[in-house]
């Protein structure tokens, strides 16, 4: 596909089906996320992207891709291979269920009042991982921020020499 | 876009129901699913819509770029001031349980402050984000700002 606009859009409709899959595995909290960032923001921040470049893309590879092609397939069939061996959906003797999910469960409402279990796990219990998301962010924003208006800036500088 | 009615329209009259709903989803979100990082975002789509449809200049007006630069910072600062505040009340680095007398109160608070941080720095960083884009992209329009 060398149309990057349909490669955004498709991008989109891919994100909000996984947030509705995301619903059906009564994941409530990561779909909300799902279709607030992947399907809103980072579509839109996309297409921004794509006005500063252009929604062509200019490389085409001319020979067909033969061998990343089987690769990807012999991938495919080995995940699916090995997603046999993984427990059943909701299995509660599940290896994942046993270590501090119960623990989560049954005693987070005591520790911390809140219903929402999601919400106590990601801010209390994980208040690290949190903090280092925040930071991920913080720091993205500035990278993004220092490489675009620095660029501007020279560009304007050029302009005014010229 | 400026003679597009539909759009200015229909966002005139979403664009402060998003808002709301955004405040919804961080202060509800102990409740009910969401949090500081849905309601950001939520919170910086009604900024983009509204510069989207309306132009950038009046967003800029509001929220001008140093602001939301100032205020993604605070929101970092706000979460790890909540985690110093655990250590200065004798608990450990983000040790909600000691804010208060009461240590179930006292995980409440933390939370609450702690999402409220989460989503002021998600929220900046996603308008200051599309700013830096369509200042790139239209450098002739920050300059009238």
């Amino acid at each position: 596909m060398t149309n990057l606009f349909g490669a955004v859009m498709l991008y989109g409709i891919y994100s909000l089906l996984s947030a509705t899959l995301f619903v059906a595995l009564d994941a409530v909290d990561v779909a909300f996320t799902e279709a607030a960032v992947g399907t809103g923001i980072s579509t839109i921040l996309m297409l921004c992207a794509l006005s500063l470049t252009g929604s062509r893309q200019e490389i085409v590879h001319k020979t067909k891709p033969v061998l990343g092609g089987a690769a990807a397939i012999a991938l495919g069939i080995a995940l699916l291979w090995g997603v046999s061996d993984l427990p059943q959906f909701a299995d509660p003797a599940a290896p994942a269920n046993l270590h501090v999910v119960p623990h989560y469960l049954n005693e987070s409402m005591q520790y911390t009042g809140i219903p929402n279990v999601v919400t106590s796990v990601l801010a209390s219990y994980r208040g690290y991982d949190t903090l280092g998301e925040v930071v991920v962010i913080f720091t993205a924003g500035i990278g993004v921020i220092s490489l675009l208006s620095g660029v501007q800036r020279s560009r304007r500088s050029k302009a005014v020499k010229s | 876009m400026k003679h597009h009615v539909v759009l200015h329209l229909v966002s005139k009259l979403l664009i402060p129901y998003i808002l709301v709903f955004a405040l919804y989803v961080q202060f509800h979100g102990d409740y009910g699913p969401g949090g500081g990082f849905q309601a950001g975002v939520i919170f910086g789509a009604a900024f983009i819509l509204y510069s989207i449809v309306f132009g950038k200049h009046l967003v800029a007006k509001v929220v001008p770029a140093t602001a939301v630069y100032t205020t993604a910072a605070l929101g970092v600062l706000l979460y790890t001031a909540v985690g110093v505040a655990g250590m200065l009340f004798g608990g450990f680095f983000l040790d909600y349980s000691v804010l208060s007398s009461d240590p179930v109160a006292g995980q409440h608070k933390g939370i609450l402050l702690i999402e409220l941080g989460v989503g002021i720095t998600v929220a900046s960083v996603m308008i200051s984000l599309f700013f830096c884009y369509s200042n790139y992209a239209h450098p002739k329009d920050s300059d009238t700002t």
